[in-house]
């Protein structure tokens, strides 16, 4: 069983579908990636199995549990953990508190524990802190910088703040929206070690949305295309590669097709066997 | 100027930290347990004033926890002082033959609050912003009316009637007497320190209650709230329960104030809770600086100085110059007819010079500094 399964989902805004019935399946322990040109859906896929937006039909389910139209809470509770394209921390908030904040559902205290601060109230709140101080450590936002309010870190700590606190969510599923967006070649490689340690150290199963070709060929194991809400190519990064779909999605039809002829002239002089790929 | 001030304090600041935190608070206890003693001393007869000042404080205090940490404007507070208030008149007035004991009432004029801020809450959940603001000032508008036509209250279907005519709040006049507390064989009664050191004593619980809240799971989820519910709830608070939570503590906290100042005045009236209150409530809250404990109860106390204090003492000293310089209209003047005009006015430099209210607490100070130095180099980022 996929750990995470969409059948046949679909979601129409007005007259517009944004999505129309997408099969995908994330198998667990893998780093999937979700790419397609702007507009293809791909955002309002993760909204949708994050519980923002509702599927006009079809089923998400997750573990096999049915999550389409939950709450966010409700998806974060049950193993779903994710970040934003354009950062959304809790700004005026430590980076310590927005980890904390990540952990909220995983802790018991209630209110009134907080008010008569119980002895079991104050040893859950020292051990989360304590976890979240690793959490921060493990993302590399240790020393003080917990203590930094989260609107003042650089923006690459920033995004790594955000899958710090997606990652106190304790969840089986992380999707990433964009991590590397904005980030210069060098915190982009950084970014990418965290993912890739983040599934093989923590076996967080992983879904991201890239635009940064280089990451998304260098660290998928299973690459979906969508374009207008559709899925065009699905398979590894040399098969995806290979597909001519895609690139005329990327490029439009003339220049997939100068391409190809182009290849074509070239494996013809040159003999070579592959054809057809970028 | 600084420098004075700075050579001033040195040997204060020499004292170790920890140290200097237990001074503080040493003195301030003292202070405030003193103050009756050095006001009979002094002749001052303010006792009864600092008592209201104190109950204004805690008003704004349990606003603190809706609009400073949860973010929720709320512009009908004064409904849930109300409602405090007026749980404790009709539990103790004697006409309605139950005169309950005080210290039960108040109980449950928290209880009573509470449930009523769970009631206004919930239509309000979906809404942000502005509307929420627009809901709870229709709130704050409804709740004296209410009251104010309760005086006559019928239930019943047909010829059927389990209620008729019934008289619940007394209408405009209001109830008078309100049951008084006594602790044994004392009760309270006109003299104003016994009231003073009780409404101290609730004053420091909510104090309690607030920094309990601000650091713990539900205080962390309420700023979460604040900053961004979509972000929020995608990490797992359930803003429904969250918003509720903060809608029913903060009313809670007002229901505490009301069953006091009922007490306290021995007569409550619809009049007293206008939409005014409500907005005092909040400068209070801004002024001091919103999330800030210790800015909202210096921010509040100021403000009363100002209002009660301030502005008398302008007026004499106004009118005496008038009348040395013979300047009729300055002879005349009352400046406490201008109090409105004047927080207004406060109101409106607060928000473009320092909109991080008077007293931001140390980590914003620091936060504020953060972001000065930061601004070129993001500039630099463009």
């Amino acid at each position: 069983m996929a750990l995470l399964e969409a059948r046949r989902i679909r979601k129409q805004f007005g007259g517009l579908a944004a999505l129309s019935d997408l099969d995908l399946n994330i198998e667990k322990g893998m780093i999937a990636s979700l790419i397609g040109p702007n507009g293809a859906g791909k955002t309002t896929f993760f909204n949708m199995v994050s519980g923002i937006y509702k599927p006009t039909s079809g089923q998400i389910l997750l573990e096999g549990k049915e999550i389409g139209g939950l709450r966010p809470n409700r998806v974060t509770a049950l193993g779903l953990g994710r970040t934003f394209q354009n950062i959304r921390l809790f700004s005026n908030m430590t980076a310590l508190e927005n980890v904390l904040v990540g952990m909220n559902c995983r802790l018991k205290s209630s209110w009134y524990g907080a008010l008569l601060r119980t002895r079991s109230v104050m040893q859950e709140e020292a051990k989360a802190r304590e976890r979240a101080q690793e959490l921060l450590a493990y993302v590399g936002l240790g020393d003080d910088k917990g203590e930094t309010f989260a609107k003042n870190l650089p923006y690459g700590l920033q995004r790594r703040l955000e899958i710090a606190r997606a990652l106190a969510t304790h969840p089986k599923l992380m999707l990433l929206d964009e991590p590397t967006a904005g980030m210069n070649p060098q915190e982009t490689v950084g970014a990418m070690a965290l993912i890739k340690r983040v599934r093989d150290e923590l076996d967080i199963t992983i879904l991201l949305i890239e635009h940064d070709m280089k990451v998304v060929m260098g660290i998928s194991d299973c690459i979906t295309v969508l374009d207008y809400g559709a899925k065009i190519a699905e398979g590894t990064p040399g098969q995806v590669r290979a597909n001519p779909k895609v690139i005329e999605a990327y490029l439009g039809k003339g220049v997939a097709a100068q391409i190809r002829r182009t290849k074509q002239k070239v494996a013809a002089e040159t003999g070579s066997q592959e054809d057809g790929t970028i | 100027m600084t420098q004075i001030w700075h050579s001033l304090t040195a040997p204060w600041r020499a004292i170790p930290d920890r140290q200097r935190q237990i001074l503080t608070w040493a003195f301030l206890i003292l202070l405030f347990l003193t103050f009756p003693l050095v006001d009979k001393v002094f002749n001052w007869g303010v006792v009864n004033d600092v008592t209201d000042v104190l109950v204004l404080v805690i008003l704004a205090l349990g606003l603190n926890i809706v609009v400073g940490y949860a973010g929720l404007l709320d512009l009908g507070y004064a409904a849930f002082f109300a409602i405090g208030a007026y749980t404790t008149g009709i539990l103790t007035w004697p006409p309605h033959h139950l005169e309950l004991n005080f210290w039960i009432v108040i109980w449950a004029a928290v209880i009573v609050a509470a449930f009523f801020g769970i009631i206004i809450g919930t239509p309000t959940l979906r809404l942000r912003g502005d509307y929420l603001a627009i809901v709870t000032l229709a709130f704050g508008e409804i709740v004296p009316v209410v009251i104010r036509n309760l005086g006559s209250v019928t239930i019943g279907v047909g010829s059927w009637q389990l209620l008729s005519d019934f008289n619940l709040t007394n209408g405009v006049q209001g109830l008078n007497p309100v049951g008084r507390p006594g602790l044994w064989g004392f009760t309270f009664s006109f003299d104003p320190t016994p009231w003073y050191y009780l409404i101290l004593i609730i004053a420091a619980l909510v104090i309690l209650a607030n920094v309990r809240l601000q650091n713990s799971r539900l205080g962390r989820a309420w700023m979460a709230l604040r900053e961004d519910e979509t972000a929020a709830d995608c990490m797992g608070v359930d803003p429904i329960r969250t918003k509720l939570l903060a809608f029913a503590i903060g009313a809670s906290f007002s229901g505490f104030a009301g069953a006091f100042y009922a007490a306290k005045l021995q007569a409550i009236f619809p009049e007293l809770f206008k939409f005014n209150l409500s907005v005092m409530i909040l400068c209070m809250v801004i002024l001091g600086g919103m999330g800030n404990i210790k800015g909202v109860v210096i921010g509040g106390m100021l403000l009363q100085l100002f209002d009660r204090v301030v502005l008398t003492q302008t007026t004499i000293l106004a009118r005496s110059v008038g009348e040395a310089l013979h300047i009729s209209a300055l002879a005349t003047i009352d400046l406490s007819l201008w109090r409105w005009f004047f927080f207004g006015l406060t109101m409106v430099v607060i928000m473009v010079l320092r909109p991080e209210g008077l007293f931001p607490s140390a980590v914003r100070r620091a936060e504020l500094h953060a972001a000065e130095e930061e601004a070129p180099r993001a500039a630099e980022k463009g």
